[in-house]
């Protein structure tokens, strides 16, 4: 028997949490850009507040064009709902803090973002939850650094910044084996190329900053509920399994056994933390968010192109892109990220940091920024700036080459960057001859 | 709060306030496959409205233990078992969907219990489409996928939400995913079985209030109307209500309209 139709990701990327306007019909996605909400009488109010009635009160906690964004990611992940937040580190904190108070510790992958290894590596330790970062590729480091007040596992779906593809299978069933969830930051891969809660994950959060946007115009958030994890049946997590003095008594699994999460984060986490998303945002990134399928498809085969260009150039040592079979997790990208390895890739160049920092100043396609996943073809070299201060020892502990390049892959003609990239290189080869 | 029905551990949510038996009680019903969390709203709004709400976990479903019941008469059964339990002389029912079936089913053999009756959702008789009786029991995932599709109307499947942030197809993917293997199967075997629906409709004589969504595809409006026509004992005959856009998961689709045509009615005259 086949299953009932569901729509497709480029359906849900158009229409999923949006209705047209009910007040005049609008078509596209309206800016509700105000801070509250009038209450038809005090009955209404009151209701609002207790949960007896949905709605909205406050745009701290919640707004219709937020919920739109909140409601189309969850579609597209597969998940019960999401939560949108000021950015991609306001998501990662909520879901620690959702979960977990002082004495709190993570297992988490040590292939992450510079920013989310900052937040738990020194900041949290502050707040008295610990976490201890392992091979992402060894089953054994993660079981063996499960402790008793273990509560979170935590890894990226492609790892900085080798690009290390998170087995997401494997390490659910050691998290779920443990009785905790598994949370994915999926913002290198978007749910076009991967959907996290379908091979196993609990949470996925997003910076929507990068590819979901895709414009580089707003910066946000974006924390999924796969509404799959039995918080009652761990015995773990107290703040979703017991009455909750802060809000009506509340227990939040015993309210809602699907989506206890997603109501403690946000009755609890976005009403006192207050990291929320503007809605100017929101409606910003949503726009993006109408042609994730379209750029997803392009920006994976421009990637393919230029992985492979550079592979074949005499000037570059080493090309990372999981994509290549020269990639040590090539396979799994074959099995768990089918339609493409994203756009971001690193490779090496001969001539260490005088070269890297030529091949970056004989650009003029590509944007020497900090960021990733705009349209626009972006390039960074960490030797000469996030990480100038490292010794070339230091760099190498942290799996950065004095010569590595990072890539961001936008939508340009191909050629152009090709083009663009053989001026680079030509610049850095000069360098090495001289 | 849990209760022991039957010498068997039974959960029953409240509305988020204590349960006082003093004030009228109000018993909700969920439907195959559910638990008591479709009732979130419209619980919580009674709750807070002068109601003692107890809204079960089926025996097998959710927190509630044992296995689930096989007939919509055995359920009725258990739900008499569980006013005893709660030590409630006379409670209004409320039921949806199945729960519509077993709230008239156990209307109508303890009528001097039952004050008032709201059917939500509901036909007599209820035959199950073949093809998902057989999904239930030998292929979960495609149920899932056709009662999702059948229960929620177009709007509620692509757009927008009215609970901000939360896919109200998604939750209840999960919520069906959640419940025990072969609960649905049983309920919806349970649901095709009942033929005693037009006889029990016959013999409420207590205020009933039907509600129909304008665009259920499960139970339709046109459908109603034998069940409609059989509760003729009822004084002014069943009251027809019409929640308008919703289709077959109308707690969740119009929760306040749903919230309000209860207690609106429940607390009618």
């Amino acid at each position: 028997m086949t299953l009932p139709k569901t729509f497709g990701p480029e359906t849900l990327a158009l229409h999923a949490g949006q209705s047209p306007d009910p007040a005049f019909g609008a078509r596209a996605a309206p800016i509700y850009f105000t801070t509250s909400y009038v209450f038809p009488d005090t009955d209404h109010a009151a209701a609002l507040f207790n949960l007896e009635r949905p709605g909205h009160v406050y745009t701290r906690i919640s707004n219709p064009t937020n919920a739109m964004l909140e409601e189309r990611i969850a579609a597209l992940e597969g998940g019960v709902g999401a939560i949108a937040v000021a950015s991609g580190q306001a998501a990662l904190h909520l879901a620690i803090t959702t979960l977990m108070g002082a004495g709190g510790h993570i297992v988490a992958s040590h292939a992450l973002y510079g920013g989310s290894h900052n937040l738990l590596a020194y900041t949290l330790p502050r707040f008295g939850i610990t976490t201890t970062f392992v091979d992402p590729h060894d089953a054994d480091a993660w079981r063996a650094a499960v402790r008793p007040e273990t509560r979170l596992f935590f890894g990226e779906s492609l790892g900085n910044p080798g690009l290390d593809v998170l087995d997401i299978p494997a390490v659910a069933d050691i998290a779920h084996a443990h009785r905790v969830p598994l949370l994915v930051d999926a913002t290198l891969v978007t749910p076009c190329l991967q959907r996290p809660l379908a091979l196993g994950a609990d949470l996925v959060l997003h910076s929507a900053t990068k590819f979901l946007g895709g414009h580089g115009v707003a910066v946000g958030g974006l924390l999924v509920d796969g509404g799959r994890f039995d918080w009652e049946a761990s015995g773990l997590f107290p703040t979703l399994t017991e009455p909750y003095d802060g809000f009506h008594g509340m227990d939040f699994a015993e309210e809602s056994p699907i989506a206890a999460f997603l109501l403690r984060a946000r009755r609890e986490g976005l009403r006192d933390f207050g990291a929320c998303l503007s809605p100017m945002n929101a409606f910003q990134i949503l726009q993006g968010m109408e042609t994730l399928p379209l750029r997803m498809r392009a920006h994976v085969a421009n990637a393919r192109k230029v992985a492979e260009h550079l592979a074949a150039h005499p000037l570059v040592a080493h090309v990372a892109w999981p994509g290549l079979d020269s990639h040590r997790d090539h396979a799994l990208a074959a099995r768990l990220l089918p339609d493409g390895a994203g756009s971001v890739l690193s490779f090496e160049l001969k001539g260490g940091r005088a070269a890297g920092r030529a091949f970056i100043e004989g650009l003029r396609v590509f944007s020497h920024l900090a960021n990733v996943g705009d349209a626009k073809s972006l390039v960074i070299h960490p030797a000469s700036t996030t990480h100038f201060r490292m010794s070339a020892q230091d760099l190498a502990a942290a799996g950065i080459g004095e010569g590595t390049v990072r890539l961001s892959v936008g939508l340009e003609s191909v050629d152009d960057l090709i083009e663009d990239l053989n001026r680079g290189l030509y610049a850095a080869s000069r360098v090495e001859q001289g | 709060m849990e209760l022991s029905v039957n010498d068997t551990p039974a959960y029953l949510y409240t509305g988020g306030r204590p349960f006082d038996r003093q004030q009228p009680v109000v018993v909700l019903i969920h439907g195959a496959g559910h638990d008591h969390s479709v009732w979130n709203y419209q619980a919580r709004q009674l709750a807070h409205h002068g109601f003692a709400v107890l809204a079960p976990d089926l025996p097998g479903h959710g927190r509630s233990q044992g296995s689930p019941l096989p007939t919509i008469e055995a359920l009725a059964d258990w739900v008499e078992a569980l006013l005893d339990a709660a030590g409630v002389v006379h409670a209004a029912l409320a039921g949806h969907s199945m729960g519509s079936l077993v709230a008239l089913q156990t209307a109508a053999q303890a009528p001097a219990r039952i004050s008032k009756l709201i059917l939500i959702g509901s036909v007599a008789p209820m035959p199950v489409a073949p093809p998902l009786l057989e999904a239930a029991a030998h292929e979960r995932a495609a149920a899932h996928g056709m009662i999702n599709q059948w229960s929620y109307t177009p709007a509620s499947q692509l757009g927008a939400s009215p609970v901000p942030g939360v896919s109200l197809t998604g939750l209840n993917q999960r919520l069906m995913e959640r419940q025990r293997e072969g609960v649905l199967a049983n309920d919806l075997a349970a649901c095709n079985a009942y033929q005693g629906g037009l006889d029990a409709a016959a013999r409420i004589a207590v205020p009933c209030a039907m509600l129909c969504g304008e665009r259920d595809q499960m139970t339709p409006r046109k459908a109603v109307k034998p069940l409609h026509e059989a509760l003729a004992k009822v004084p002014g005959g069943a009251r027809m209500i019409v929640i308008k856009g919703a289709g077959h998961a109308m707690m969740a689709e119009a929760p306040d309209a749903v919230g309000d045509a209860m207690r609106g009615f429940l607390t009618s005259a």
